[in-house]
């Protein structure tokens, strides 16, 4: 299947890309590694009048260790995060998440900011940025902001982002403490039926983060307000789904979801030592 | 848009919709039918080429997206007569049956001992997670990555008919 047809633009620096996202509005989509968008596109699900291409903005493909955070530039791709030395030491549970996103082909394109950009409820990354507290740097026709991961997911496919808005950098704070990763899912490159990210944060506290709970990525709360309160990973983990509202589908039921979110929280927790 | 594309060593220009997939680029304006188109979906693999040396689900890419870049597919693989090692490996072990995913078996193959030369069987199994064989022949295909990363994918006969228990020549 072919997309519908729409103009490109192929953008040579972030000014152009946010001049072309202001003068089209919605009715431009961004493509950086393509592989949310295209297969939207090839479905018809999305047929943008325009594609504004930044994935030759090489300024924005980089990993740093700023010491007190990991900058990832949002152009970034998979394999390159699964990969990194910077995030393997300092931000070691999103590596391990990135590496279970999709399948390698996918990783050799897909970037970390078109994945976060995209805002799907099930993708796997989110998880890890919500565990670790991550920051969103963006960049539009007023200038640059930072937004924290807790405000950036505000509905199904929908984030806190303008449509002349451009995801420039994923900020992760930095931490060297334990963390755990679970997805379930019952075929290879499949998206998680359920996936929850749990890491230790610099500060001793544990961030909790699952997608494929809600009509957003979501932090656990109630697992993280327990785990406060000296809660074991068992204990605390029987709070997972509390607040949350799954979706049902051919995969699971909601109470599957809630029951997957309780026994793989359990899971993610104690892999991280709690 | 005009493009620019390196297939095999070889320079094409095209003019090109900016909806044009990569995959139907190669096959119909390239003229290279080697690579398949399997889903539709980013699922199958059956696709998969090298875009600038690492593997690619080429249903997955604008062909605007590739101007400029390098690309090989299954047909620029070979030298001349001489297989590939890897596809020397799956011709030892039988790893194709119907044959339409090896093409993009064996691309993700290449690109898979590229960056982890010596795998496990697991490693080898998680490294094809994006290429189904609807034929479920897997259990040679990750003989013939094991049997090519072992080195010994490019040596004919010695005793090589495969190793395999199916007893099935093709």
């Amino acid at each position: 299947m072919i997309p519908a047809a729409f103009d490109y633009v192929r953008a040579s620096g972030l000014d152009e890309a946010v001049d072309a996202l202001s003068q089209h509005g919605d009715e431009a989509k961004l493509l950086a590694g393509g592989h949310s968008l295209l297969p939207l596109m090839r479905f018809r699900l999305a047929r943008p009048a325009v594609v504004v291409d930044i994935g030759r903005l090489d300024d924005l493909k980089y990993i740093r260790n700023e010491g007190s955070h990991v900058a990832i530039g949002a152009l970034t791709r998979h394999r390159d995060v699964e990969t990194s030395d910077v995030v393997a030491s300092k931000a070691a549970l999103l590596g391990e998440v990135t590496s279970h996103v999709g399948d390698p082909q996918v990783r050799h394109r897909g970037t970390i900011g078109g994945s976060v950009a995209h805002g799907d409820p099930a993708s796997d990354i989110p998880s890890a940025l919500l565990a670790l507290g991550a920051v969103l740097v963006a960049v539009g026709p007023d200038g640059r902001r930072e937004i924290p991961v807790d405000d950036f997911f505000t509905g199904f496919l929908e984030t806190d982002l303008s449509p002349s808005e451009v995801l420039t950098e994923v900020r992760i704070p930095a931490t060297e403490g334990a963390w755990g990763f679970e997805k379930f899912n019952r075929r290879a490159q499949d998206w998680a039926i359920v996936g929850v990210s749990a890491a230790v944060r610099a500060d001793g506290s544990t961030g909790v983060g699952l997608v494929n709970m809600h009509a957003t990525p979501v932090r656990a709360r109630a697992v993280e307000a327990a785990l406060a309160e000296g809660a074991d990973a068992a204990a605390a983990a029987e709070h997972a789904a509390e607040g949350c509202e799954p979706s049902e589908d051919l995969n699971a039921g909601v109470d599957y979801r809630q029951h997957l979110a309780r026994v793989l929280t359990r899971r993610a927790l104690q892999a991280a030592g709690l | 848009m005009d493009i620019k594309v390196t297939i095999n060593g070889t320079e094409y220009s095209h003019d090109v919709e900016p909806r044009t997939l990569l995959v139907n680029y190669i096959r119909e304006q390239a003229g290279l039918t080697g690579t398949n188109i399997g889903c539709d979906t980013s699922s199958c693999g059956a696709c998969t080429v090298h875009l600038n040396g690492e593997s690619v689900k080429s249903c997955t890419l604008l062909a605007v997206q590739a101007d400029g870049e390098d690309i090989l597919t299954i047909e620029g693989l070979a030298d001349g007569e001489t297989l590939h090692p890897m596809q020397e490996s799956f011709r030892q072990c039988h790893a194709l049956q119907c044959g339409y995913c090896t093409p993009g078996m064996v691309m993700a193959a290449v690109s898979l001992l590229k960056e982890n030369p010596h795998p496990t069987e697991r490693e080898v199994r998680l490294g094809l997670e994006g290429n189904l064989c609807r034929c479920t022949g897997y259990h040679n295909i990750v003989k013939a990555v094991l049997h090519c990363a072992a080195g010994d994918g490019s040596s004919n006969g010695g005793g090589h008919n495969g190793g395999s228990s199916n007893g099935g020549g093709q």
